[in-house]
């Protein structure tokens, strides 16, 4: 009576995105939303011309943490798919800012969430998306055996 | 800003980081001590935000406000999010969560610190 079908397992990632050690994930990155979106929004707001690229980077940041805690909430197929290429920029991002902002200062006349590994933020930018891809491989949709040779 | 209140805000903030490191090693879940403690941390952010947007009013000290109040207002949701969240993940998950979020309290007290610039009125 009442009993709603269980939707077909291949549909749906193996474990929900955002329980267990994704409850801890989405917190994380919902404190980089916030956080990005913030020195964004200063950034731009104050002197949009002083560092053009610099505050591009926080801005793209900024929507890469927005949309990663978003589709770890949300779940499901797309939300991991979706999720998988955000963390995916975002491990470029961090890898690349973080070089350049070494080897190249003058490129970067002020900070980015990403300058110096995320120095600014106890190196957590740079362990976080490490952190979000084990969880997103973890949480991988098995394979439907229809798929299978 | 208030040195005392800071201090104190940085005291409980570091004291509960620790006995939530303790507590994760040893695997336990979220305790009712550490809601306690976490209650406690919020009455002082309360306290803080309130003093914080005095005196940021009262002072003659060229600051960026936005950014003093935004971490104030920040600090004060925090140890509540975290709160919620342990609550529905009673594992070491849990704890780890509210690990995280006292060591953003701290983070973001330190730099209330630098924005305020020091000792002062």
């Amino acid at each position: 009576m009442g009993r709603v079908p269980e939707r077909p397992a291949a549909a749906q990632p193996a474990h929900p995105l955002s329980e267990g050690w994704g409850r801890a994930l989405v917190f994380v990155y919902g404190l980089f939303a916030v956080a990005a979106t913030g020195r964004s929004a200063v950034q731009l707001g104050l002197e949009p011309g002083k560092a053009p690229l610099a505050y591009s980077l926080s801005l793209l940041a900024a929507v890469l943490y927005l949309v990663a805690t978003t589709c770890l909430l949300l779940g499901g197929r797309t939300g991991w798919r979706v999720a998988g290429v955000a963390v995916a920029i975002e491990l470029v991002g961090v890898l690349s800012v973080g070089t350049l902002s070494y080897v190249a200062t003058d490129l970067f006349p002020d900070k980015t969430v990403w300058s110096h590994f995320g120095q600014g933020y106890g190196f957590l930018p740079l362990v976080l998306p490490f952190a979000g891809l084990a969880w997103l491989r973890h949480t991988a949709p098995r394979r439907s055996k229809a798929t299978l040779p | 800003m208030n040195p005392w209140l800071y201090g104190v805000a940085l005291v409980l903030a570091g004291a509960l980081a620790v006995l939530l490191a303790v507590d994760l090693v040893r695997d336990r879940a979220a305790q009712d001590s550490h809601f306690i403690g976490l209650a406690v941390l919020e009455v002082v952010m309360l306290v803080q935000l309130v003093g914080g947007v005095v005196a940021l009013a009262r002072t003659e000290r060229d600051l960026e406000g936005a950014v003093f109040v935004s971490y104030l207002v920040t600090n004060l949701l925090v140890p509540v999010v975290a709160a919620f969240l342990a609550l529905a993940e009673r594992s070491r998950v849990g704890t780890t969560i509210l690990l995280l979020g006292v060591a953003t309290v701290a983070g973001l007290e330190l730099r209330l610190w630098d924005v305020w610039g020091g000792p002062g009125a």
